[in-house]
């Protein structure tokens, strides 16, 4: 009998020809990557670093990005221990304030590859399998144990396949199709699944398949994970990885699934999610004239130079509506130089966007667009739990770059299908 | 010792109010709300050794890890279910909490039963009749028996240098 894709990784990296789901390996994940959560997480076993270091500094990763700048005495704080303690055990791969957020920067890097196993202790890690990896979320007493041994256990995970067929229509994207699934199977519809897409994926860009991996957990999944094909392969070459450096892997055609899933993209809308869950989806058009005060274009889900560009298709030389907010929060310095050159973000300035430093900011309440009782924001990021954008009275609206930028255009949530 | 036996997906709110997720995190401060609004007879009489019963899904919710630190600090021997959340799974063994995948146990379990567990053989009998689940890895039962995942890591720790 074939192996799954979740399978096949923990069967090569516990060194075993075959493993089985349900069962339980130890191994050493390629990578641990923390963020500004490093200085708790390095507090909980100070002593211990101190007797006996870090079990494999280059494992390691640390991207400052959940409060850059610092916000305010407490976060500075936590970001100069994690400087020192960058410094004092030679972690290599450590990013500061300003490089973007950690989930971006870990594929635009290089720092994982197809087929590495990659844990992090940050729920959206699952980004990864945009680029073949098996990566999930951690907690933090597991990312401690990690720097200290390099080493944790996996329970190899159910797999659910999805298919997908033909592409999506103008102006729909890969948020609405994410959308789309996580409406149909629920929040917890692929609890603790290995989730790998199948099919017409071709007309995917890696862009598109980070914003679908990356909301994996908003399904329940333990990951979410496309093969190796040629979009991975150009996009590795472009970044300059050599194609010895990695080996990919993909699941047998005989391989069992707990359930198979297909979704044909031709007839997929755009969709919103509305508060506060995610999967409370539904297309954009019963949403029709609902205020927003707020739009929020960015985050480690649609923050790339390709999202602004179709924001600023969207929005061409018009305005912002009076009365709403568009606030421009790029997913890397590397992506905002991007759409620098190419001109989007000026246009979306000239309407009236105000930029924010390459981060996580508001996306999780943390500073810069926290939102007042009473407000309504419609966001590209991937949660719209209550409270997430710091104010438990406040509503926040899940949409595609397209939906945002329309919304932000009239005021009111808008298919971008009837602005343009 | 007392089985406390509950239905199919309780979640982290009825295991642990999300009220007073930023305001109780040490064990003592805990302990009082546990199971506040399932059963507000155990926080009162629950005692070291206890186990609980349930249906599927048991631990289901957010990732709060106040649950697991809780029935681990009153001293919960191990929670038999049908079947377990994902998060909660991982950070019940992370904090050394025994979990076991049972649903035949479950099924056969009626109160006043007794309840005798072996985690090492991989044995539960209930009322007489005996029931076999797969044996934890002996790694996993080390976490468990060594009180979570960072007393083993130190003691692995403290092994390995030992050794030298
Ligand atoms: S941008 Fe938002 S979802 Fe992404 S890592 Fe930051 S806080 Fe998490």
């Amino acid at each position: 009998m074939g192996m799954t894709f979740a399978e096949k990784i923990f069967a090569r990296k516990a060194g075993k020809s075959e493993v089985r789901a349900g069962e339980i390996v130890f191994c050493k994940p390629d990578r641990l990557l923390m963020h500004d959560n490093a200085a708790a997480i390095t507090d909980k076993v100070a002593k211990e670093l101190i007797e006996f270091g870090v079990a494999n500094p280059d494992q390691v990763v640390i991207v400052l990005d959940h409060t850059v700048p610092a916000v305010d005495e407490k976060t500075a704080a936590g970001h100069k221990k994690i400087r020192e303690f960058v410094q004092r055990y030679g972690i290599r791969h450590f990013y500061d304030v300003g490089t973007g957020v950690c989930h971006q920067v870990m594929v635009e890097k290089g720092l994982v590859l197809p087929g590495m196993l990659a844990v992090g202790s940050d729920s959206h890690t699952c980004s990864y399998g945009a680029v073949n990896a098996f990566a999930t979320g951690i907690d933090r007493t597991e990312a401690a144990a990690l720097l200290l041994t390099g080493e944790t256990w996996f329970k190899v995970p159910q797999s659910i396949r999805i298919h997908l067929r033909k592409r999506l229509p103008e102006l729909v994207t890969a948020k609405d199709l994410v959308l789309t699934i996580i409406g149909q199977i629920g929040a917890d519809g692929a609890d603790y699944c290995s989730v790998e897409f199948w099919g017409d994926i071709s007309y995917l860009t890696i862009d598109d398949r980070f914003t679908i991996a990356n909301m994996g957990v908003e399904m329940g999944a333990k990951n979410a994970v496309f093969p190796a094909d040629e979009i991975v392969k150009g996009f590795l070459t472009g970044i300059g990885v050599e194609r010895s450096q990695w080996q990919e892997v993909w699941a047998d055609p005989d391989a069992q699934y707990q359930q198979e899933l297909v979704f044909e993209l031709d007839r997929i809308v755009p969709m919103v999610a509305a508060p506060h869950k995610v999967d409370n989806v539904k297309p954009v058009n019963e949403f029709k004239g609902v205020e927003v005060q707020q739009c929020l274009l960015g985050t480690c889900t649609n923050g790339r130079a390709s999202d602004f560009a179709l924001a600023a298709q969207v929005i061409g030389r018009r305005k912002v509506a009076p009365g709403t907010r568009l606030l421009l929060l790029p997913a890397s310095r590397s992506e905002l130089e991007k759409a620098l050159d190419a001109g989007d973000i000026q246009t979306l300035i000239e309407a009236g966007g105000v930029l924010l430093p390459p981060g996580c900011g508001p996306c999780l309440g943390a500073h810069q667009g926290v939102l007042a009782p009473g407000e309504r924001c419609i966001s590209t990021a991937n949660r719209n739990f209550r409270g997430r954008m710091g104010c438990r009275e406040a509503e926040i609206y899940l949409a595609s770059p397209a939906t945002v930028a329309a919304s932000a255009l009239t005021g009111k949530i808008t298919d971008p299908r009837e602005v343009l | 010792m007392r089985i406390w036996c509950y239905g199919d997906d309780i979640n982290t709110d009825m295991l642990f109010p999300g009220k007073y997720t930023y305001t109780c995190s040490k064990p003592d401060e805990i302990k009082p709300h546990l199971l506040e609004d399932l059963d507000p007879e155990f926080a009162k009489s629950v005692q070291a050794g206890d186990i609980i019963i349930a249906g599927r899904n048991f631990g289901c919710g957010s990732s709060r890890e106040q649950p697991v630190v809780g029935l681990k600090a009153v001293g919960i021997q191990a929670v038999i279910a049908k079947s377990f959340a994902r998060i909660f799974y991982r950070a019940a063994i992370n904090q050394g909490l025994l979990l076991i995948e049972a649903p035949e146990a479950v099924d056969y379990y009626q109160p006043g039963m007794d309840v005798e567990l072996n985690p090492d053989v991989g044995r539960i009998r209930i009322g007489g009749q005996e029931f076999r689940f797969p044996k934890p890895p002996p790694e996993i039962l080390g976490i468990v028996e060594a009180g979570g995942l960072l007393e083993y890591t130190r003691r692995k720790l403290k092994e390995r240098t030992g050794r030298k």
